[in-house]
């Protein structure tokens, strides 16, 4: 299925969840926020977050700024 | 007195460095990371940005230990309310900390802030229990606005963000400090360690800054330039100055001429 991930379109798994979906990105949760279509999803909740077709999903950490 | 037993409070939490840095511009995250350390400051600043899904590249936490900092998300880049507050709540969510340098801009030239539109900001995302320090014009009834709202403190600048052009308004600056309780820090347009001192001289809580330390050609000497410059001014303020005065007053005494 298709989903748009930080503004680009992506295919991912059928039944893929936040959690799969920072697995296979390699992105250690702690370190991350996630947003799905425009809510922010909680840590805790990233293993029972199923991801749906056509979902807007951003993800997003910590660069240098000031 | 001693600068070790000279702390300050932000919502509760203590702290000795009253020099905040920035992590962006440097030349590579290494030279962040030895520019912090050579900074001996306890708070950073951080953007809030998509992560690159070509995960190839390295990011800023593979070289700064959160544990070791207090991480201070901004929410550099927005216009509008709605889109600092957004970034807040990511923020929050990433870096598990209450704590938000807030900066709605107004325009792309000046980088001014917005006030009116982060004042709606701070409301909401005082509401929502953030520790909010916002940065702000150097306008008195600004301020005293942003700490009614709640804010942890104002961070007026000293002049457009990365200008260098150092404390533009040192007089603004003096009426804020006897207006708000809460800490004022100067935030953006230091370009010099001397910029740093006149903030710390004029009873400032602290300093923010980060072109002036990353766009140096030694950025490592110039944040051990600035680190010094924050004690000294602070130290200097403390000791309290004498008065200016328009003629000359002779050091040595008279008595005993030859």
């Amino acid at each position: 299925m298709h989903i748009t991930l930080n503004g680009e379109a992506v295919d991912i798994a059928e039944g893929s969840t936040v959690a799969g979906l920072l697995e296979h990105l390699q992105l250690p949760r702690e370190r991350v926020a996630v947003e799905v279509n425009l809510d922010i999803v909680p840590k805790a909740a990233y293993d029972g977050h199923g991801l749906s077709e056509g979902d807007r999903v951003e993800v997003v950490h910590f660069v240098g700024g000031g | 007195m001693t600068i070790k037993n000279d702390t300050w409070m932000i919502a509760g939490r203590e702290f000795t460095s009253r020099l905040m840095v920035g992590t962006g511009k440097y030349a590579s995250f290494q030279q962040t990371a030895e520019a912090l350390a050579a900074s001996g400051a306890e708070i950073i600043t951080v953007a809030v940005r998509r992560v690159n899904l070509d995960r190839s590249k390295e990011s800023l936490l593979d070289y700064i230990d959160p544990k070791k900092y207090t991480l201070l998300p901004n929410t550099a880049g927005c216009y509008t309310a709605d889109d600092a507050v957004r970034t807040c709540r990511l923020a929050r969510e990433a870096g598990m900390s209450d704590f938000v340098k807030l900066e709605v801009l107004g325009d792309e030239k000046t980088l001014f802030p917005d006030n009116e539109e982060l004042l709606k900001a701070a409301r909401i995302l005082v509401k929502e229990g953030f520790t909010v320090l916002p940065y702000t014009s150097d306008d008195v009834i600004m301020c005293r606005k942003l700490e009614d709202i709640g804010c942890a403190a104002v961070m007026p600048l000293g002049a457009p963000i990365g200008s260098g052009l150092g404390i533009r308004n040192p007089y603004n600056i003096r009426i804020i400090l006897e207006t708000v309780k809460i800490p004022v820090i100067v935030d953006a347009g230091v370009g010099s360690a001397s910029d740093a001192a006149v903030a710390m001289e004029l009873g400032c809580a602290g300093v923010l800054m980060n072109t002036a330390i990353a766009g140096a050609q030694d950025p490592i000497a110039m944040a051990r330039a600035m680190k010094l410059a924050v004690e000294a001014g602070r130290l200097s303020y403390k000791a309290g100055r004498i008065p200016r005065k328009l003629y000359a007053n002779a050091s040595s005494p008279l008595d005993g001429m030859i």
